[in-house]
């Protein structure tokens, strides 16, 4: 019975702090391999191009150089892809927040007849798998004679991300409580008033995090990109396809492309997916 | 469930009630017609937008299916001209297509599985590293989440490349093991193997933060009474936190089969554009017979089937994300 109580203090006080440490070591190979590819980017991105073609590679950077990005540059043009791919997730967002938002007021706000279904319909075209539409919407901008133009595949991407835009959205809506806005008119605002003074403030982060995943969303694309567009109206990530499947074998500019195409979306990415993914469990939990 | 529903009360807003309270002092905006409109006025760019280029594809997806429109027809020199079942014919008795249909299946289960459990597995141990340890694994998780598909495309045929690729030259250093030279797309199943890979590794961050995510909200009440009742780890995790997750567990399931059903950049710019026989998935199955082959009919036959055969699924995350949004 002693030894019992003399040894139960004893374990627990090294038993935590060694399974601790095993946690965390294991914490430490998911970091690195989950890590890995990343690293390895960047790495190959920024070291001499002739250290690439190494047999025996060394794990760690052998030297600080610019010339793989310079190269990537040089092989073929990037501002002008980048430039379209800006044009092409602006607008979208641009388009997508406002439409996006009459939408998700109307179905949050407001109780009419056939509400139900155009949430089900909102939320049954978002699960259509993009990959099987492509025939029939290159067929349908051919016809439009929208092929090969931007604004082609920009309304193609509207519809991509604009199911997605509502839906979130309108999870940000109704968490504002609906009391708050009723306050604001019985003190004499108008409806519109009352949204423009006390709700939009209060969904200005959330519209901002769904903007930033549109853009990410649109920035990201490349099926419809590389359908839609002819080469010489390209944007960044068919750059990016085309340099893999045409330049091959120079891996230093093609990972210094990489990183210039990465980096920036990856910034914002860490900006917005709390609030994100946020969004998305506390509803979940609600079950 | 029940577990689950102890924790709601607090958390629900409001309930909004099917008709709104008429607002008071202004009974004359909730009762015009006005009123009625407002809220298709406010829906209807969207829903054109959706009706014009969702809508009517899939629309003309079904129809092309029953017609013949190969490129003749893309360029307006011949009418479309109806089939029937031809094209669905022509497509199920193809020895081929089943292969494929067999390897979209095998590879979107194994994705899905894999994504699921490693997935689970990190969120569980995220919990129990200390705190600086969860920011590092946090950190490149989100890193590698946010990562373009097309760049993690490229990464991965850089570290997988046969003569200077890292894997082949770390792999080597263990005993035994020559790999210097080998190329992991010679073989159909060893190259899907490697795309496989880099689709769980670009799934996995998602299904982590949002299972961490919901893991913060298993009340610790629940499973020290859990664990006081004589559970253990395994239990507490079988009968007190599975339960509270399954409604994201279920989410996240039928999302990740939707997603990795449609697989399609890793494979095409895997294989430079032009995938192998034995590299084809429905996704790009489909898309070789409508702009390779130039026959858009068949293409489309096969991806209404790819459509058809996520039905199920579909239904399922239908059935939660309205259960959740409180919908009724």
């Amino acid at each position: 019975m002693s030894a019992i109580t003399t040894g139960g203090p004893a374990t627990t006080a090294g038993g935590p702090r060694k399974t601790k440490a095993g946690w965390n070591l294991l914490g430490l190979l998911v970091f690195l391999t989950a890590g890995f590819p990343v690293y390895w980017m960047l790495n190959t991105a920024i070291k001499p191009a002739k250290d690439t073609i190494d047999p025996d590679p060394s794990l760690f950077p052998t030297g600080f150089t610019l010339d793989n990005f310079r190269r990537a540059l040089a092989i073929a043009d990037f501002w002008g892809p980048v430039g379209r791919s800006l044009i092409v997730s602006v607008s979208v967002v641009a388009i997508g927040i406002v439409v996006g938002m009459l939408a998700a007021l109307a179905i949050s706000r407001f109780a009419f007849r056939g509400r139900k279904i155009v949430i089900v319909g909102i939320l049954a075209v978002q699960m259509v798998p993009l990959v099987a539409m492509i025939i029939p919407i290159f067929l349908l901008l051919n016809d439009l004679e929208q092929y090969d133009k931007l604004s082609g595949l920009i309304i193609t991407y509207l519809t991509f991300i604009l199911p997605f835009t509502v839906w979130t959205l309108r999870g940000f809506i109704v968490n504002i409580p609906k009391e708050l806005e009723e306050a604001a008119m019985v003190d004499g605002c108008s409806r519109t008033g009352a949204f423009i003074r006390v709700v939009f403030p209060l969904l200005a982060p959330g519209m901002v995090a769904t903007s930033v995943y549109g853009f990410i969303q649109a920035w990201n694309e490349y099926l419809y990109a590389l359908m839609l567009l002819s080469q010489k109206n390209q944007t960044a990530t068919v750059w990016l396809g085309n340099f893999t499947t045409k330049h091959g074998t120079e891996y230093a500019p093609m990972m210094a492309g990489a990183t210039m195409m990465a980096v920036p979306i990856v910034a914002l990415f860490l900006l917005v997916q709390r609030k994100m993914a946020a969004g998305l469990t506390a509803g979940a939990v609600k079950g | 469930m029940s577990a689950a529903d102890t924790t709601t009360p607090a958390k629900v807003p409001p309930p909004r009630q099917a008709p709104p309270p008429p607002v008071a002092g202004n009974p004359r905006r909730a009762r015009t017609s006005g009123g009625a409109a407002t809220p298709w006025l406010l829906l209807a760019p969207c829903l054109l937008i959706l009706a014009l280029v969702l809508g009517y594809p899939l629309v003309r997806l079904v129809t092309l299916s029953f017609q013949k429109f190969g490129q003749s027809q893309l360029w307006g020199f011949l009418p479309a001209q109806w089939v029937g079942f031809d094209n669905f014919t022509g497509v199920l008795g193809d020895g081929e297509f089943w292969q494929v249909v067999v390897r979209t299946i095998v590879f979107a289960a194994g994705s899905v599985i894999f994504t699921m459990v490693l997935g689970m597995l990190i969120a569980l141990l995220l919990q129990r590293v200390s705190g600086w340890m969860k920011t590092l694994v946090n950190i490149v998780l989100v890193a590698s989440w946010g990562m373009p598909i097309i760049v993690a495309t490229t990464v991965f045929k850089w570290l997988f490349d046969a003569d200077y690729g890292i894997l082949n030259a770390l792999l080597s250093k263990l005993p035994g093991v020559e790999l210097i030279g080998h190329n992991w797309f010679a073989s159909g199943p060893q190259g899907l193997a490697v795309i496989m890979l880099l689709v769980v590794w670009g799934a996995v961050p998602f299904v982590v933060i949002t299972l961490s995510a919901g893991l913060t909200q298993v009340p610790a009440e629940l499973e020290e009474a859990a664990r006081l009742d004589g559970a253990g780890s395994w239990g507490v995790f079988r009968y007190v936190t599975l339960p509270i997750l399954k409604p994201i567990i279920v989410m996240l399931t039928t999302l990740s089969v939707i997603w990795d059903m449609g697989v399609f950049p890793q494979v095409f710019v895997m294989r430079n554009g032009h995938p192998e026989a034995e590299f084809q998935l429905l996704t790009t199955y489909s898309y070789d017979r409508a702009f390779v082959v130039n026959d858009y009919a068949q293409g489309s036959a096969i991806a209404l089937i790819t459509v058809v055969l996520l039905l199920g699924v579909v239904a399922v995350y239908m059935r939660q994300m309205l259960k959740i949004g409180e919908v009724e």
